[in-house]
């Protein structure tokens, strides 16, 4: 029943490190010769040493409640392959390794290969955007994520008509990733989207978290983030990206089937076989008030941008 | 054992048994780390835990009165039991009046509290567990053992009920096919306790009425039942 996915990164493929560093003291002194005019290298995306982020443009339609502290957002979260429990991804995530990274593109598209990090992030502007973040659990947060449109990235890789859906994969790699050694999902963690999905103005790539580098237990060094699904969509460390025309295997689809749809559309509506999905609780506030749960929103309040994608669809089944 | 011996393990056993309480009181005033992002969950699982563990344990008297021959040991029942019903009414009364609002928004709280208690299978186990507690914490006193006389061992053996309860509420809450390695541990501990109840129960049970012979005759291969 359990498939193996090979990556198809050959170790011979991936930039190394001595290889990369020479083309950032390259490059930055290239800009100090003013041979490369230093605003363009400033509104390009690269990955600061000191994990600061620059030039980060403040997106107007952010979410307007209180956002969760750094501390909180980075200290609670689920990332299995670094254990089951909420802070385990803290704990252990420190052995990911983050550079070299790259990501390989495949399937139905016209520029398909293996791309570095620097390549990947190289034309992108960078932005702030404040999100809800509803986890399937019934637990919220508030989050400034850095980065840039999904869109914008998915149009580089030029996808044909045939790429109907698009697939994420998560690094699997057991020296890295102590949690992959036991069988809790089907590993590597994978995560889909259709393809109109994917080109919706809210699907954000992100690389940073209140302006710096995204710490290894969000999703480093590159994640995608879906605010009007719930959380375990959003794809964290991603290694692949597959265009295909059938809809991808998602791990916890695959995992529990009657519990966990392809779409996972936040609705308060639709509850989890287990529990109920009307109420969340959002974390991070402060006094005994804010200890009790909060409606949940259709879409988790982004349905004016995203309601259109699912006219039609019947969101109880297409859970 | 001497009375002096119960008294100082009676007070150890007080202690031990109010230190998560304690320790949870102090988180939730900042100190000692704090409750966490997530003060709710934090309290719900150390209390259902504790709970869980104290149900366990008052289990154990039993088997190990009967190994080691102290009888004594069933002395400290009562108190474990005891802080057993408080935590897991703690562990309610958050879900209740903290995490659905009871005490902040009473009408809507309410009604979703009787909507989780009667569709949501886990919370509909776990509070039948809870309301089964509430007549064996009424009658733990000695005078209403006294006055139940031998229905009392039976009202008591509600326990075994609460705890399967117990159990199949934590194991129907857990995220998927994965973290089953707890409440699976406390359902094996159950299991051995409750085996080594029914061996004691096959091995000494002495029926009032004369225990019917081995039955010799074969089933009856083409008998059919009518109801």
């Amino acid at each position: 029943m359990r498939k193996r996915f090979d990556i198809g990164i050959k170790p011979s493929e991936i930039t190394p490190e001595s290889a990369f560093l020479n083309r950032r003291v390259f490059l930055s002194a290239a800009v100090a010769a003013g041979l490369v005019p230093s605003i363009m290298s400033c509104e390009a995306a690269t990955i600061p040493a000191n994990g600061e982020l620059t030039d980060v443009k403040k997106w107007p339609g952010s979410a307007t409640e209180k956002a969760n502290t750094f501390e909180e957002i980075a200290s609670y979260n689920n990332y299995y392959e670094f254990g089951t429990g909420k802070g385990d991804p803290a704990e252990n995530a420190h052995t990911l390794k983050t550079s070299p990274w790259s990501v390989q593109v495949s399937g139905a598209a016209a520029k398909t290969g293996t791309f570095t990090l620097e390549d990947i992030l190289q034309p992108h502007a960078l932005e702030e955007r404040i999100y809800r973040l509803r986890c399937v659990e019934a637990w919220s947060m508030v989050i400034p994520w850095v980065g840039f449109p999904l869109a914008d990235l998915v149009k580089r890789f030029e996808p044909t008509s045939q790429a109907k859906y698009v697939q994420f994969l998560t690094l699997n790699d057991r020296t890295q990733m102590p949690g992959v050694r036991y069988p809790v999902l089907e590993w590597p963690y994978r995560e889909g989207l259709t393809i109109a999905e994917a080109m919706n103005p809210l699907a954000f790539v992100a690389v940073g978290l209140y302006g710096k580098v995204l710490p290894n237990q969000n999703g480093a060094p590159i994640r995608v983030v879906l605010p009007w699904k719930y959380g375990f969509k959003s794809a964290k460390s991603i290694v692949r990206i597959h265009f295909t025309d059938t809809q991808p295997q998602t791990s916890w689809n695959m995992a529990a089937p009657n519990e966990y749809g392809f779409y996972s559309n936040v609705n308060p509506e639709v509850d989890h076989p287990r529990w109920s999905q009307a109420t969340e609780r959002r974390l991070g506030g402060g006094g005994l008030r804010s200890l009790a749960r909060i409606p949940t929103q259709m879409f988790n309040g982004y349905g004016e941008q995203v309601a259109s994608l699912y006219t039609g669809l019947d969101l109880a089944k297409n859970y | 054992m001497t009375q002096r011996s119960v008294v100082i393990i009676k007070t150890a056993l007080w202690a031990a048994c109010l230190a998560p309480f304690a320790l949870l009181v102090m988180q939730a005033f900042g100190y000692a780390g704090g409750l966490g992002v997530n003060p709710v969950e934090q309290i719900l699982n150390v209390c259902g835990k504790t709970g869980l563990n104290l149900l366990m344990l008052t289990l154990c008297i039993t088997p190990i009165r009967r190994s080691t021959g102290i009888n004594k040991l069933v002395v400290f029942r009562r108190l474990l039991g005891l802080f057993a019903f408080f935590y897991l009414s703690t562990h309610f009364l958050t879900y209740a009046l903290l995490d659905l609002g009871l005490i902040f928004t009473p009408g809507t709280a309410w009604s979703t509290l009787l909507v989780d208690i009667t569709e949501r299978p886990y919370i509909t186990v776990g509070f039948t567990a809870l309301v089964l507690l509430i007549p064996l914490a009424v009658t733990s006193t000695r005078g209403m053992q006294r006055r139940l006389g031998r229905n009392w061992a039976k009202l008591h053996r509600l326990v075994y009920v609460i705890a399967v309860l117990g159990i199949v509420h934590y194991y129907w809450q857990v995220k998927s096919d994965l973290d089953f390695a707890e409440p699976l541990l406390y359902a094996f501990l159950l299991t051995v306790l409750l085996g080594v109840r029914l061996q004691h129960y096959l091995v000494h049970a002495k029926p009032a009425v004369p225990a019917p012979y081995p039955r010799v005759e074969p089933p009856k291969a083409k008998e059919k039942t009518t109801h």
